[in-house]
């Protein structure tokens, strides 16, 4: 069947009630959806979806492990804003998603994984391939669904759409038993609609509550809006630059956060928290007032929570009533949709004359800026500071950078600079290596005509290296930049301040990249020299295929500035000298 | 550190409980109490839990307990007025010879005694905590050797004329005005440890 004609045929299905097997109810749902792609890896026990599979307009990636699938999915949805959809089978399959799941889990994403199980009456008795997978993924998924009815396929996986997108977004797994696929049901799409969501009673923005924000902001004299990852959710960039602008307010985002607010905007501090440039860290420890839009005050962005932004009052305007007041004590909380909540802020929000407080902001910049890696003199080194800013200047900070996690992963952060939502992904939350690559398939596949580069380190990159195999079958273009340093970099960096050097477990022997990516069909190339990285990009850009670069970075250098896990904001670890530090007994 | 008491409705289905105690097992909160039962809604349970954990606790959990999608309503008991109960029924070891004492006992509890058998009873009663305990205590004291002891854990059920919003937006029982004077009248304070039925 063509693709015009299976997408006619499924058409026909959403329209009206037709009786189909619970495998082909599991495919209608989807396209009722609108999905149009999957990543997956079949099995035993989800061997009748695949075979039902070809009746529908639908793209299914073969990936090489599930973990891959399950981050294909999550950087499917991150890219487009749309739910990604992984499949599995039951048992390993089942398990190998779970990392994918707890990583979109942390960062709230919105992805469905649909795994398959064993029949419903050898459920329970450790058959081959069982496992308790609704069990396993219970605190890692917003919900989770054990269906052995084929009349249950559809309302379950429709009602999984609506919790993985509505308020907080994050995952939702649906297991299927094999009976449950095979038996038949009537498919009635328009009745498996999930009833709406009942308003959350702890959610709701008072009058009160809107009124003393915009006393504090009308008042304040240091304020700062902190912008996190659910500016990006909420569709709420354009209500935090009006914020901004209006009340002359610099913005400092979160790691997820990045890309909330234009990088060349003349408001914005960039990069907060533990890798975040000191003059932001010391902006929010003297504001007055922060203004925390859609972020959660994690570890990694306040240090020490006793002496974090004491002198502030602090809004914090969140969709989740779980995430207020619970790290840091806020005094102003408006519980709801952000882009609602702003919506109805601003109209009590007057223009106010930022200046004093900007001028002394940026003060602060200059010295720090100079010592910066990428503006000293070429010493015949390369690091990795070079790579990523020649990326973003030859990529016009247009690219969906796509990161692994570890000291590249700062790097990008600090030297790409993002100018729009949906350009960065990472893992910030669970801080999942082996996620770059994997998760820049499902972000080509979301985005196919936009240039997406995976910046992965030696070490993670070689956790899910086996993907490479995907994009040869796929035939998918993406840009790959491993930071080769011999290192496993992060963790060393932790040793060299922490631990006395002690490289335990650190040094890391790789393949040849490049040759391992010709092993797979793909070409490569290596990286020595700083004079050689522009034309690199230049070349890997134009080639017509996937392209992979293997960057030789200096091998011990470290992220700067640092603030040590368990410290103030301001205590940070300034470029580049360094002093000898203890790690407390709460670092993580 | 204190005792947070949480009543809410879930929904009565397979795994439901495990998510709410799961959800408790990753707060690292235990739960120091859990009663479950069918309430007055087709399909939904009641359940009252009761945790300690920091004073500040009780809005994450009650918007955690939130997160999960089979849970209807929650309400945080805190410092409201409400009626808690527990139920206890005790095995105790007693022989013609010492049964006379240990009726004096339950009727001063106003105990009742639900098994007899020719070498133990078995004790019920209904009441707050502390009741509960002072007959435990007193059974102890004396030569009454307790066999077994099993405890309902605490029902909650706020005084007055309360109701969620949640449930009064999915209809609830009644229609009556809310906290009219009668109802005021009725309801009256906890007394100590003896207390009426």
């Amino acid at each position: 069947m063509g693709t015009s004609a299976t997408a006619q045929a499924a058409n026909v299905l959403l329209a009206e009630p037709t009786r189909l097997t619970g495998a082909e109810i599991v495919w209608a749902t989807l396209v009722g959806e609108g999905v149009t792609d999957v990543f997956g890896y079949p099995g035993g026990t989800i061997l009748p979806v695949y075979d039902a599979l070809r009746k529908f307009p639908i793209h299914h990636t073969l990936v090489r492990h599930e973990q891959g699938a399950a981050h294909m999915a999550d950087g499917y949805a991150r890219a487009s804003g749309k739910v990604g959809v992984a499949i599995a089978t039951s048992g390993p399959g089942a398990t190998n998603l779970v990392t994918g799941i707890a990583t979109a889990m942390l960062d709230s994403i919105p992805i469905i994984c649909i795994t398959g199980n064993v029949s419903s009456k050898v459920l329970g008795t450790d058959a081959f391939q069982e496992v308790d997978i609704t069990g396993i993924t219970l605190p890692v998924t917003k919900h989770n669904f054990l269906i052995h009815r084929a009349e249950d396929i559809a309302p379950a996986i429709r009602y999984a759409f609506q919790i993985a997108k509505s308020a907080r977004p994050g995952p939702v797994l649906v297991d299927i038993t094999k009976d449950a696929q095979q038996a038949t049901a009537i498919f009635d799409f328009e009745a498996a609609k999930p009833r709406p969501r009942r308003p959350h009673p702890m959610r709701n923005v008072e009058e009160d509550g809107l009124a003393q924000a915009a006393e504090l902001i009308r008042n304040a004299k240091r304020p700062v809006i902190l912008a996190g990852h659910g500016v990006i959710e909420s569709g709420a960039g354009e209500q935090v630059r009006t914020l901004a602008e209006r009340a002359q307010i610099p913005v400092a985002l979160t790691l997820l956060g990045l890309g909330a607010f234009p990088a060349s905007h003349a408001l914005n501090l960039g990069l907060m928290g533990m890798h975040g440039e000191s003059w932001v860290n010391h902006a929010i420890q003297d504001a007055d007032l922060l203004i925390a839009c859609g972020m959660r005050f994690d570890d990694r962005v306040t240090g020490t929570i006793s002496t974090y932004a004491t002198k502030a009052k602090k809004i914090h305007i969140e969709v989740d009533p779980a995430e207020v007041n619970k790290n840091i004590k806020v005094d102003v909380p408006l519980t709801g949709d952000l882009r609602e909540v702003l919506e109805q802020l601003l109209p009590r929000i007057p223009s106010r004359d930022g200046a004093a407080w900007l001028k002394t902001i940026n003060a602060g910049k200059g010295a720090v800026a100079v010592r910066d890696i990428k503006n000293l003199p070429d010493s015949g080194h390369l690091y990795a500071a070079h790579v990523i800013h020649d990326i973003w200047r030859i990529t016009g900070g247009n690219a969906i950078m796509v990161t692994d996690v570890g000291q590249h992963q700062m790097w990008e952060a600090q030297y790409y600079h993002h100018e729009s939502p949906r350009t960065l992904i990472t893992s910030g939350g669970l801080g999942t290596m082996g996620f770059a690559l994997p998760a820049a398939i499902g972000a080509k596949f979301a985005c196919p005509d936009k240039e997406v580069w995976v910046i992965a380190g030696d070490g993670g990159f070689q956790m899910t290296s086996p993907e490479l195999s995907t994009i040869a079958q796929e035939d998918i273009k993406i840009n790959i930049a491993i930071i080769n340093n011999g290192y496993l970099g992060m963790v060393r960096q932790w040793q060299e301040f922490f631990y006395e050097r002690n490289y335990e477990a650190t040094p890391l022997v790789s393949p040849d990249f490049v040759k391992l990516a010709d092993a797979h069909g793909i070409a490569g190339r290596a990286v020595r020299t700083r004079a050689e990285v522009a034309s690199a990009v230049e070349y890997a850009r134009s080639a017509p295929g996937t392209f992979l670069l293997n960057f030789l970075v200096e091998k011990e250098d470290s992220v700067y500035p640092m603030i040590p896990a368990g410290s103030s904001l301001h205590e940070m670890i300034r470029r580049p000298s360094q002093d000898s530090l203890m790690e407390n007994a709460d670092d993580q | 550190m204190m005792l947070h008491t949480f009543v809410a409705y879930v929904e009565d289905l397979p795994g439901v409980l495990t998510r709410v105690a799961s959800l408790f097992r990753r707060l690292n909160i235990n739960i120091n109490s859990l009663t479950v039962g069918r309430s007055e809604r087709a399909g939904l349970s009641r359940l009252t839990l009761v945790c300690e954990a920091s004073a500040l606790a009780g809005h994450r959990i009650r918007a955690s307990l939130y997160k999960l999608e089979n849970v209807v309503d929650v309400d945080d008991i805190a410092q409201a007025p409400a009626v808690t109960r527990e139920l206890v029924l005790i095995k105790v070891a007693a022989t013609r010879s010492n049964r006379s004492q240990i009726f004096e006992l339950a009727e001063v509890f106003r105990a009742r005694i639900v098994d007899l058998a020719p070498e133990s009873l078995t004790i019920e009663m209904t009441g707050v905590e502390s009741k509960i305990e002072g007959l435990i205590q007193v059974l102890n004291e004396g030569d009454d050797q307790i066999l077994e002891i099993c405890r309902s854990g605490k029902m909650t059920m706020r005084r007055g004329h309360h109701t969620s919003s949640v449930l009064k937006a999915m209809g609830a029982g009644s229609d009556e005005a809310p906290n009219s004077a009668d109802e005021r009248a009725e309801s009256f304070e906890e007394s100590e440890a003896v207390e009426p039925e």
